[in-house]
């Protein structure tokens, strides 16, 4: 290490790294490797399994590095809104436990929770990864409401890319029960078609014809996120929680799978993007977006062939 | 395109008219109401003042950005735009001037018929302006669209935000003039206010669509910067006649 006035010609790595975080990055940076041995443009490994949470309708946790996120889908039956009656309706919750990180206290939702919550609405409704036309089980009278509650479990940076992973994957593994509408327009649990428990159920709901099978959710364009942090002319893709915090410019990228952008999303910061970089960080959302497709396609054979 | 008359009789690339008061507030450090139109915010500035607890830092001054909605309650909309605000405020304040103080900036909407976003921040700039600390530069914010059609549009209304297939506020510094903003990014090709500082997207649009978007944004902010600059020299002026020779 050379001594460069800071007093740091003897000391160990690790307190130098806690001292002078900016210079200690800044050394790795200069020599285009980071501190976890990655190079500037790669992503950590990423690991998605569906189903961990048998009581909700879909789920799946994601591990992206250390950040890792457990989503549920829940779904409920409600009625539509006069404007849109043949429509579901799909609610977004982030939540940040205090388990999280040590700066997240429990009580009123941080700035940073209600900012992501703000982002995945915005990204699921700007890819129309749900049609909302699927949630529908009787027009006028009865749609599912999906609540899509996301938990951020251990938050080591690049929040808002493993929450929409999460949040996609378990929308991907959502299973629409099969219902059936009574006359007076209740939804019941439809009754499977063995034809034993004839003499225990009412007949009246026998004769009801199952208004909607039990199905998977068609997904549309599935939208898929890269943060990037800005250092002099250099991108660092995927930071953690240590980078975003000594970097501070940070952007994210959303790039659907027909290789549209849904969101460009750069909240200020001190270093400004210039269209190189904008180019940069596009191509290095494209190529992470194969990435993640291909671990989402792996998850799901995998849970096909164990049930 | 650019003939292509809206809903208002605006062209495609045209801007709403814009006017900037400053110093509306007595008890504010400084305050401004910036308008696009329909389209108007009211902020104020107070600070650097002293703080205490654990917001203080013993390296820079902390920035708190308040979003006041213009009914209703604070939702997780306006919790986004308090974080975009103040890390685009960051850009130009010179935050390690002031340490162990505090910035509140606040932020009244006064009607909303679209571009809100960039209407803050153009409106909480000329406040800080008004307050007379030190900044490292200006910045000027647009929001530009793409219709149905595929035309893009600047500076959309409530409906044509509404109606946009996507739109996006962009936000660039102002080109300096007598000092030189130190960025530690400056290009070899690229000036400096062709960096892009803030972008928050809304819908979804092709890569070419929004770079285009980029493009004709970066040229509006140049109008917008000379109109905050020569509404700003006006003000100048004025104070330059009232005082006695």
């Amino acid at each position: 290490m050379a001594a460069s006035g800071d007093g740091g010609a003897d000391m160990e790595v690790e307190a130098f790294r806690r001292l002078y975080p900016a210079r200690f990055y800044q050394r790795y940076l200069d020599a285009a490797v980071r501190p976890d041995a990655r190079l500037l443009n790669r992503a950590r490994s990423t690991s998605i399994s569906l189903g961990p949470v048998p009581t909700a309708d879909g789920s799946a946790l994601v591990k992206v590095g250390n950040t890792t996120m457990l989503a549920g889908v829940k779904l409920e039956v409600m009625t539509p809104s006069s404007e849109g009656p043949d429509l579901g309706q799909v609610v977004v919750e982030f939540h940040m436990p205090p388990i999280c990180s040590p700066q997240s206290r429990p009580g009123r939702p941080a700035e940073a929770a209600c900012t992501i919550t703000e982002q995945l609405t915005n990204a699921l409704k700007s890819s129309e990864l749900v049609d909302l036309h699927e949630l529908s089980i009787a027009p006028g009278k009865a749609a599912w409401m999906a609540y899509l509650d996301i938990y951020c479990l251990d938050a080591d940076g690049s929040l808002l890319d493993a929450a929409l992973l999460a949040s996609v994957s378990a929308l991907a593994h959502l299973q629409i029960p099969s219902v059936a509408m009574t006359e007076e327009g209740t939804v019941i649990p439809a009754l499977p078609e063995t034809g034993i428990s004839n003499h225990l159920s009412n007949d009246k709901h026998l004769q009801q014809p199952t208004v909607s099978e039990q199905r998977r959710l068609k997904l549309g364009a599935i939208p898929w996120s890269l943060t990037c942090a800005l250092y002099k002319k250099h991108v660092l893709a995927d930071p953690t929680a240590e980078e975003e915090t000594v970097l501070h410019t940070i952007l994210t990228v959303i790039i659907d799978s027909s290789g549209r952008l849904v969101a460009f999303y750069k909240p200020g910061g001190s270093i400004p993007a210039t269209t190189n970089i904008i180019q940069e960080c596009i191509s290095l959302a494209k190529r992470r977006s194969k990435e993640l497709q291909r671990s989402l396609d792996e998850a799901i054979t995998q849970y096909e062939s164990e049930t | 395109m650019g003939s292509a008359a809206r809903r208002d009789g605006r062209t495609a690339i045209q801007l709403r008219p814009l006017a900037c008061t400053r110093g509306l507030l007595n008890r504010a450090h400084g305050s401004a109401r910036w308008s696009q139109e329909n389209t108007c915010v009211l902020a104020a500035v107070y600070g650097p003042k002293s703080i205490s607890g654990r917001r203080e830092n013993p390296e820079r001054a902390t920035i708190e950005v308040i979003w006041k909605p213009k009914s209703g309650m604070t939702g997780n909309k306006e919790k986004e735009a308090e974080l975009v605000l103040r890390r685009s405020l960051d850009y130009i304040i010179i935050a390690t001037l002031h340490p162990n103080t505090g910035m509140s900036i606040i932020v009244q909407v006064i009607s909303d018929d679209g571009a809100l976003l960039a209407c803050a921040i153009n409106a909480t700039t000329a406040a800080l302006v008004d307050t007379g600390i030190p900044l490292s530069g200006l910045i000027a914010a647009v929001s530009c669209g793409i219709n149905k059609e595929g035309d893009l549009l600047l500076d959309l209304t409530k409906s044509e935000e509404q109606e946009a297939q996507a739109h996006v506020c962009l936000v660039f510094p102002n080109r300096p003039l007598s000092m030189k903003v130190e960025t530690s990014i400056k290009s070899d090709d690229e000036p400096v206010e062709h960096g892009l500082v803030t972008s928050v997207t809304c819908g979804a649009m092709s890569v070419d669509d929004y770079l285009s978007c980029l493009d004709l944004g970066r040229a509006a902010s140049l109008k917008i910067s000379e109109f905050s600059r020569t509404s700003l020299e006006q003000s100048q002026r004025a104070v330059e006649l009232v005082t006695p020779t």
